[in-house]
């Protein structure tokens, strides 16, 4: 009866994952193994070179030439997604241990500020972090203002930028996890370390830290995957001038009406999103296993 | 009007990356007696579609899209209830050869005789018989002359800078928009596919892509203004509102030529009031109608005695007055060989 109640109540969210994450990805997955429709769309018959193409590619002339260019992009967009993923780390654990120190009341307010951006969509806010930092923007006029620079710096459209929005806009999706693993961390343990001499550093290294673990890895993962996968950041902030994975893919989808390729770079991301997450959890059964 | 990008599109194009779109989406105008429109967004006079619904006792529902690409998928899954359209020039063949539109033989109507004869027969649609122009306009580039006196009458300018231009150079984030535009002032064709011309293309995107500020299609008249941008790649309706915020701004039409582009009504297969659509296919040749129309969107309608009722700021603006020994080459639909360097070529700019 337990079981069956159980059941019932989980269905309408396996039914949602079901109908809108495994079957999508397997029309993905079926797409990426056809063959491009002129206008768009696929066509038989079955064939691998969308995933060919991802390291070989026909030149002008249509020789098959090894083309690196691809190889290139997607490194470029994993770094990126590493470094969003150690920057908000870093900028959102101080955020959240903060939070947590603060009174009940405090708390509240300074989560609901957390998530106040949620309620601006993403792209004006990232089109208001144009406005900022091009030339004319509002950082460049100011420090010229100030007369500490006379020509405007170039804060806009390049990579430190792209890192910039990304950081930005995936920096709660780090702080709110970690809050909530803080926040139920027992605060005797804390006293406990102090009481045996341990100095803040080795309270943060063999108590805290240990402790937070579980939601510094869910936020690195609700960092890492999006991050890699977002085109709306490096083509607004970037300039458009460095192709990311995402932009890369949103193309086949469109002027390049490569359906295909596009299905297989987006299975390409999945799987490496995938992949990370069974290290992950490898890693830490490993550890609970040695705990 | 082409390829104007924007969040639609992007989420289309994720709709699409998931695979959802084939089952869901369309269904949602339908209902007799009531004319739907599909156009581009902020591409519809309000007043136009007020004076339509006053002179006919037609309501009219209107729905936006924001680029060819939405209209094609959408088109294609198939009973959308729309029973006016309007494409880009390079897309009416797709849709003609593609069976999405339905012949409507627009020479039979009464303000056919309207048209400007040079756009009664266009490339794309010989014989009027699938489509009506909506508006049309050139893209070439603009610069500000206060940064660079010039004179300018080249294409040069734009894709080999002079050094004052550079890191202010703007272009379009689309690659037929940029490709296109390179290939005229190379001289040659659209969708080349010649090897030798192909390389020379990508050196030529190549040298000019460290004077390149940013590669995007939105925003281009804002970066104009601003100083953002000094010289631009840009539609002729933006460069002329550009212009009037920022008066040394000028539109070139360069030696080379200019690209130039058309929005077409036309009638969905299947589209649930054919009688209505026709109605307001004619209501649109009607000159002063188009007038409305053109002061609302900015660009240049195909009905030459609509110009005493356009706004004469905008009539005698030289965005709007190509001059008449301009080589205007219009977009097409490129063959997928063609769309498949395009897309070499782009990635290769941008890898």
């Amino acid at each position: 009866m337990r079981l069956k109640t159980t059941l019932l109540l989980l269905l309408p969210a396996i039914g949602l994952i079901f109908l809108f994450m495994v079957i999508p990805m397997l029309i993905s997955l079926l797409y990426s193994f056809m063959t491009a429709n002129v206008y768009g769309g696929v066509t038989m018959p079955l064939t691998v070179d969308a995933y060919v193409q991802m390291l070989f590619d026909q030149d002008f002339s249509g020789n098959l030439t090894f083309m690196p260019d691809y190889l290139w992009i997607m490194l470029r967009s994993f770094y990126l997604a590493v470094a969003t993923t150690v920057l908000s780390l870093a900028l959102g654990f101080p955020v959240a241990w903060y939070i947590m120190c603060q009174s009940p009341a405090r708390r509240t307010l300074l989560l609901t500020l957390v998530t106040l951006p949620f309620w601006i969509n993403t792209l004006i806010r990232t089109y208001c972090w144009i406005l900022l930092l091009r030339d004319s923007g509002l950082v460049n006029g100011f420090l010229q203002y100030l007369g500490l620079i006379d020509h405007p710096l170039p804060l806009l459209y390049n990579q430190p930028a792209v890192l910039l929005g990304l950081v930005y806009t995936f920096l709660p999706f780090m702080v709110l996890p970690i809050y909530a693993t803080l926040e139920r961390l027992d605060p005797r343990l804390v006293e406990a370390a102090y009481d045996l001499y341990a100095s803040r550093w080795r309270l943060f290294r063999r108590v805290i830290w240990p402790l937070t673990k579980p939601g510094i890895a869910a936020g690195t993962v609700l960092v890492f995957a999006p991050a890699l996968g977002s085109f709306l950041q490096p083509d607004m902030l970037g300039g458009g001038k460095q192709l990311l994975i995402g932009s890369l893919i949103e193309m086949q989808f469109t002027s390049s009406r490569n359906w295909p390729f596009g299905s297989a770079l987006a299975i390409l991301v999945t799987a490496a999103v995938i992949l990370a997450l069974i290290l992950q959890s490898r890693r830490t059964k490993a550890m609970e296993a040695r705990a | 009007m082409q390829f104007k990008i924007s969040v639609g599109k992007l989420a289309v194009a994720a709709g699409l990356a998931c695979g959802l779109f084939a089952g869901a989406v369309p269904a949602q105008a339908q209902s007799a007696g009531v004319l739907h429109i599909y156009n581009w967004t902020d591409y519809t006079a309000p007043d136009l579609i007020a004076k339509f619904t006053k002179e006919t006792g037609i309501k009219v529902t209107l729905d936006t899209y924001d680029s060819n690409e939405t209209l094609l998928a959408k088109l294609k899954a198939g009973g959308t209830g729309y029973d006016i359209v309007v494409a880009s020039n390079d897309f009416v063949p797709i849709f003609i050869d593609q069976k999405l539109i339905q012949p409507i033989n627009a020479a039979d109507m009464p303000n056919f005789k309207n048209l400007d004869p040079k756009w009664q027969a266009r490339p794309w649609d010989p014989k009027a018989a699938y489509s009506v122009p909506w508006q049309w306009g050139t893209t070439s580039f603009s610069y500000d002359s206060s940064v660079y006196p010039g004179p300018v009458d080249s294409l040069g300018t734009l894709f080999n800078p002079p050094a004052v231009f550079s890191g202010k150079v703007s272009m379009f984030g689309s690659p037929s928009e940029v490709i296109n535009l390179a290939l005229l002032y190379m001289g040659k064709p659209i969708c080349d596919t010649n090897p030798a011309d192909l390389n020379a293309l990508v050196k030529i995107l190549e040298t000019q892509k460290p004077s390149v500020k940013v590669y995007n299609s939105a925003g281009i008249s804002d970066r104009l203004v601003s100083g953002e941008a000094a010289i631009a790649q840009i539609w002729s309706g933006d460069a002329a509102r550009a212009r009037m915020q920022k008066a040394t701004l000028r539109y070139v039409y360069a030696k080379e030529g200019a690209i130039g582009w058309m929005d077409n009504m036309a009638v969905p297969v299947g589209a649930p009031d054919y009688a209505n659509a026709l109605k307001f296919i004619n209501f649109m040749m009607d000159p002063k109608n188009a007038a409305i129309e053109t002061n609302f969107a900015g660009y240049q309608n195909a009905v030459p005695a609509s110009a005493p009722y356009v706004t004469p700021t905008l009539a005698s603006s030289p965005e709007f007055n190509p001059p008449k020994d301009l080589k205007m080459v219009f977009t097409k639909s490129c063959p997928a060989l063609a769309i498949k360097d395009y897309d070499r070529v782009w990635t290769l700019l941008r890898q």
